[in-house]
């Protein structure tokens, strides 16, 4: 394995379902050289398209003690990604320079085997072009170097208003995807499956204020500031043995 | 699973292609290990093997309705190392070959002995050949099964009962076909053939049977909070994340429900196993061959069934994503 895997942290503690990167990843993805992210009847009573990334809302807990979760998912990079061995072509492979998992689309015979061998559902196939896609964490952006330097990120980590999508190098331990993971406790997606999830995400953290009594009364009446301080009786210790202040 | 028609007849048609190779060449080989001076004419494998490769070419024209850019087909070769996949593509030209092999040197008579063994029994070209192709298609038979039994998020299919199931339903039909074929023509193979194929129908049924109740025992492996890694013991999803379809919610899930799969699975045992048995029975015992050709079109109409329920019946864990529109 390459000692480079980009990936995405997602803060769930973070993100508001506002569904920016669905449409921000859909527009730079359909627009790019790669073709269109097709959709069939976009105007219809039963639109199909491609998306590379969803948001979706899960409701934990029973009523009242609820939370709701939202949830972004795309293609997580798996550093054992299950997808790749069963493609009949190559056409599914994982980037040995950075650990991307792409698909050459023009090697794509359309069989859809690797979408039944992903257990996240990443992959969507596309009906019009007859090829597999899925998220390529904006391969075509990150390094293009007739981008501004700070702006060569994924589109979905570039839209996100609350800045929930961390894009970064999680094996360089001093990146700031890493340090999120480690001090954050991010966590993997199903890791029953030994698929290894180069996407992390980031827990729900519940942050209660705590008061206590002594709290909320001072003990040091504020409008007594500006009074002298007290005498020292004349036989009290002193810092100096000479003054008693 | 949303069952591809194009897979259940490549799946059905190359196995029952396989089987009667098969068939073909365990009736050779009891000829030649046989005390009788009891043999069948070249004509009479010409044409088994000719019927054969005609259903392996059938199956490969249905799988590639399957392929979106069926063009770029010759790469699924490409990847043998890793993908199963890939390996049948290899294996089913393989056997093709040796079948159409397997044809014409009997068909031509050409058969020279290659090798006689201590007790006066020789190996001659045609035996070889066929155990060559009876050979491959054993293989093509793990590699097919294997294609559907290494995908481990769909528990139902991630069994080697997968495997042992498919071929033996392969080897059934193709036994079916030949007894029938045999029947027909008068053949001395018809009694073995019948046999076996009565044998290898009951197997398939008792094996089918147990991977079905095995399917009913099935404990997930993964659950909503493995999905999405949140530690409550009740979560719901409010919605996908979209108001329309997707691959992921036509790709992954039966048509026609937990209902359907059911009844095709009754059908599927009946008319794939069940009355073939019945029939075979019937037409071996009473010298009957037409009842034989009646079993090969219904266990073929049953076998379908049973495809499309097996591969509608298998619940992909990706699907714990995609349960609620909104």
């Amino acid at each position: 394995m390459s000692d480079k895997q980009l990936a995405l942290v997602i803060d769930l503690n973070v993100c508001v379902g506002c569904h920016a990167c669905v449409t921000s990843c859909k527009e730079w993805n359909t627009s790019g050289w790669a073709g269109p992210l097709t959709d069939l009847s976009p105007y219809g009573g039963d639109p199909k398209g491609v998306f590379f990334n969803r948001v979706q809302t899960f409701e934990c807990g029973t009523f009242p003690n609820t939370e709701t979760v939202h949830f972004p998912k795309s293609c997580l990079h798996c550093e054992e990604p299950p997808c790749v061995p069963v493609c009949p072509t190559g056409a599914s492979y994982k980037r040995e320079s950075d650990g991307i998992v792409l698909v050459d689309y023009d090697k794509c015979i359309g069989c859809k085997y690797c979408s039944w061998s992903c257990p996240y559902g990443a992959r969507e196939f596309d009906e019009v072009q007859g090829v597999m896609k899925k998220c390529t964490l904006c391969v075509d952006r990150i390094y293009d170097t007739s981008i501004p330097e700070d702006r060569r990120k994924p589109a979905c980590v570039l839209a996100c208003p609350p800045s929930a999508r961390i894009f970064g190098d999680i094996k360089d331990p001093e990146s700031e995807a890493s340090k999120a993971i480690r001090e954050n406790a991010g966590f993997q997606l199903m890791p029953e499956w030994g698929t290894q999830p180069a996407n992390h995400y980031l827990p729900r953290r519940k942050t209660a204020m705590r008061l206590h009594e002594d709290e909320l009364v001072r003990a040091d009446n504020p409008l007594k500031l500006e009074a002298e301080l007290p005498k020292p009786a004349f036989s009290s210790p002193t810092v100096d043995e000479m003054s008693s202040w | 699973m949303r069952p591809a028609f194009s897979v259940l007849f490549l799946t059905t048609l190359i196995g029952a292609g396989q089987g009667l190779l098969i068939a073909l060449v365990t009736g050779q080989w009891y000829f030649v290990i046989g005390t009788g001076a009891a043999h069948e004419t070249g004509k009479f494998y010409g044409i088994g093997a000719a019927v054969s490769v005609a259903l392996l070419a059938a199956g490969l024209v249905a799988s590639i309705f399957h392929l979106a850019n069926p063009q770029r087909g010759w790469r699924a070769a490409t990847r043998w190392r890793t993908s199963w996949l890939s390996r049948e593509v290899i294996v089913l030209p393989a056997v093709m070959g040796l079948a159409f092999l397997y044809g014409v040197t009997h068909w031509f008579d050409f058969n020279p002995v290659l090798y006689t063994f201590g007790n006066q029994k020789s190996l001659d070209l045609t035996m070889s050949v066929g155990f060559l192709a009876a050979g491959a298609a054993g293989l093509l038979f793990i590699c097919t099964g294997m294609i559907y039994a290494c995908v481990k998020f769909i528990r139902e299919w991630g069994s080697f009962w997968t495997v042992i199931n498919y071929t033996l339903m392969g080897l059934s039909s193709g036994f079916v076909l030949a007894a029938a074929y045999t029947g027909a023509s008068g053949s001395p193979l018809f009694g073995l053939l019948a046999g076996l194929g009565l044998i290898l129908t009951g197997l398939g049924l008792a094996t089918k049977l147990f991977h079905l109740w095995r399917n009913t025992r099935l404990k997930p492996k993964s659950t909503m909070k493995s999905a999405i890694g949140i530690h409550h013991q009740q979560i719901r999803q409010v919605t996908q994340g979209f108001l329309g379809s997707s691959f992921n919610t036509t790709e992954f899930v039966a048509p026609g429900g937990a209902d359907a799969v059911r009844a095709l699975n009754l059908a599927g045992l009946l008319a794939g196993f069940v009355l073939p048995i019945l029939l075979l029975a019937l037409g071996w015992s009473h010298g009957e061959p037409p009842l034989l050709w009646i079993a090969v079109a219904i266990q073929y109409v049953g076998l379908l069934a049973e495809r499309w329920a097996f591969f509608a019946g298998g619940n992909h864990v990706q699907n714990l994503y995609y349960q609620r529109m909104a």
